[in-house]
């Protein structure tokens, strides 16, 4: 199980909180993406961290973050929603969802148990996401990359078009069994 | 429909958002992020700034969003429909920013309404108050004019973001993180399809070359500077465009070299009295564009979308 990243260290257990944040923590984990519900948000790496703080009442507020894959995802609204309501759900009436866009999304953040549900559910696996410095190389060549389709296991496959039907994905077809696939991206 | 499970439109009435298949967007889209403008910077003009970064993208996204069911195929529409998505998410974050930096540039609108204000830049300026670059304006034509215009596009949009992921600025400095990463994948396919039209038929090259003709005079606002970006670049929160115009040009040179396409040597699209689309000086296209656009949200100050 991967626990959410934090955007600061973990509470002492004898911390005010830290047992709310702890129960909130584990129903947060396992919220699904809206787009891709084989994966979880933890797992997807867009659920960044979990708070709790209290509010001027003295009332605890279970504080979650989460960031864009893309910048313009419709998703994170409906990521937001399903948090609150899964929380309010569970025993957390007071839920805050802020979202973080420092540092940005990596496709390496889909744990080792996403990679795994993808490739369940009939898509390929990003593999290491592109390490820039300085400016951006143009590449004008076909893109390469070492895949293998998720349906035959082929490594034969030709990409069809970069972009699909949502801004994380590109599209394949396998040569062999000639079924087309989803490739989430690197980025 | 029982009582039991309520009926689908009790979302809109009381204000649960989840009824919605992606229910309303953030009311905030800088949620939870710290928005204080840096110490050294004028308010103002970042805001400004924001404008015109954020409009650059805003309008090329409606002009994207235009080819949705046009293009040739439906691969390629899905492509620019995603593309459009990018920047209009990119757009969402700099109009907010902007209206952060100073709220001042935000539009009136009724009481109560509850349009938040990027929406209200967006929807409710006038041309003159649009801070664009020409070149995203122009009306579309055929697909390798939309080729060209987002190589021009992208290839300098993307080195000024690369640039702008050190600005002092915390949430440019953010929203230029996440679109070089964007970016990289329009520029690659524009890049591409360059070289695959001129590269294919004698029509496809024809058409290549005369959409390069057409949009080449406004490819030049792109890397120029206003006086307002020069001095966002000295206060350490923005990116001046003409430090970028070098590598900006080795990366059009290098596509036009593979194609076997000539530089075009037309004179860049003079301003008037100085001014150009950073000053709010536009092409009549982009009043059409924002007729169509804004029509709707126009008609309901005090929507609720």
């Amino acid at each position: 199980m991967n626990a959410p990243r934090r955007t600061s260290g973990p509470l002492p257990d004898d911390a005010p909180g830290a047992r709310t944040r702890e129960r909130a923590a584990e129903v947060a984990r396992q919220v699904r993406d809206p787009e891709m519900p084989m994966l979880t948000l933890a797992d997807l790496g867009v659920l960044r961290g979990l708070e709790v703080a209290r509010d001027a009442s003295g009332a605890e507020v279970v504080i979650a973050s989460i960031t864009p894959t893309y910048t313009g995802c419709p998703a994170l609204a409906t990521m937001r929603d399903d948090l609150v309501h899964r929380l309010n759900a569970a025993g957390f009436p007071h839920v805050e969802v802020r979202i973080v866009l420092d540092p940005p999304w990596s496709s390496d953040w889909i744990s080792e148990r996403g990679r795994e549900a993808l490739r369940e559910a009939g898509l390929s696996a990003p593999g290491p996401a592109p390490r820039r410095t300085g400016p951006v190389r143009l590449t004008l060549g076909p893109v390469r990359r070492r895949l293998t389709c998720p349906r035959c296991g082929s490594a034969a496959a030709r990409l069809v078009s970069e972009f699909g039907a949502t801004a994380c994905k590109a599209l394949y077809t396998c040569t062999d069994c000639l079924e087309p696939f989803e490739h989430v991206k690197e980025i | 429909m029982s009582d039991e499970h309520g009926s689908i439109f009790d979302g809109l009435i009381g204000g649960d958002s989840s009824q919605w298949a992606f229910g309303t967007d953030f009311e905030d889209p800088l949620a939870g992020i710290d928005a204080t403008t840096p110490p050294g910077v004028d308010g103002a003009e970042l805001a400004a700034y924001c404008l015109m970064l954020g409009d650059d993208a805003l309008v090329m996204a409606q002009r994207l969003s235009e080819w949705c069911s046009r293009a040739p195929d439906l691969e390629e529409d899905i492509a620019l429909a995603n593309m459009a998505l990018d920047l209009l998410g990119q757009a969402r974050l700099l109009l907010a920013r902007a209206a952060a930096a100073d709220p001042s540039v935000v539009p009136g609108l009724p009481a109560g309404s509850p349009v938040p204000a990027e929406d209200a830049l967006a929807f409710f300026r006038d041309a003159g108050h649009f801070r664009n670059v020409r070149l995203v304006e122009v009306a579309n034509g055929d697909f390798a004019h939309v080729v060209v215009r987002l190589l021009l596009f992208s290839a300098a949009r993307l080195a000024l973001l690369e640039r702008l992921r050190t600005s002092g600025d915390g949430v440019l400095a953010a929203v230029a993180a996440k679109g070089v990463k964007e970016i990289a994948y329009h520029r690659d396919w524009a890049g591409r399809w360059f070289l695959t039209l001129a590269r294919g038929t004698e029509e496809s090259r024809r058409r290549l070359v005369a959409a390069l003709d057409a949009l080449w005079p406004y490819q030049a606002e792109l890397v120029s500077s206003h006086p307002l970006e020069r001095s966002l670049a000295r206060a350490g929160a923005g990116v001046d465009p003409e430090s970028v115009r070098d590598e900006v040009d080795a990366v059009l040179a290098q596509v036009l070299a593979v194609s076997g396409v000539d530089r075009p040597e037309h004179a860049p699209l003079a301003g008037v009295g100085g001014r150009t689309g950073r000053d709010g000086l536009h092409t009549e296209a982009l009043s059409l564009l924002l007729a169509e656009m804004q029509a709707v949200a126009r008609a309901h100050p005090s929507g609720r979308w």
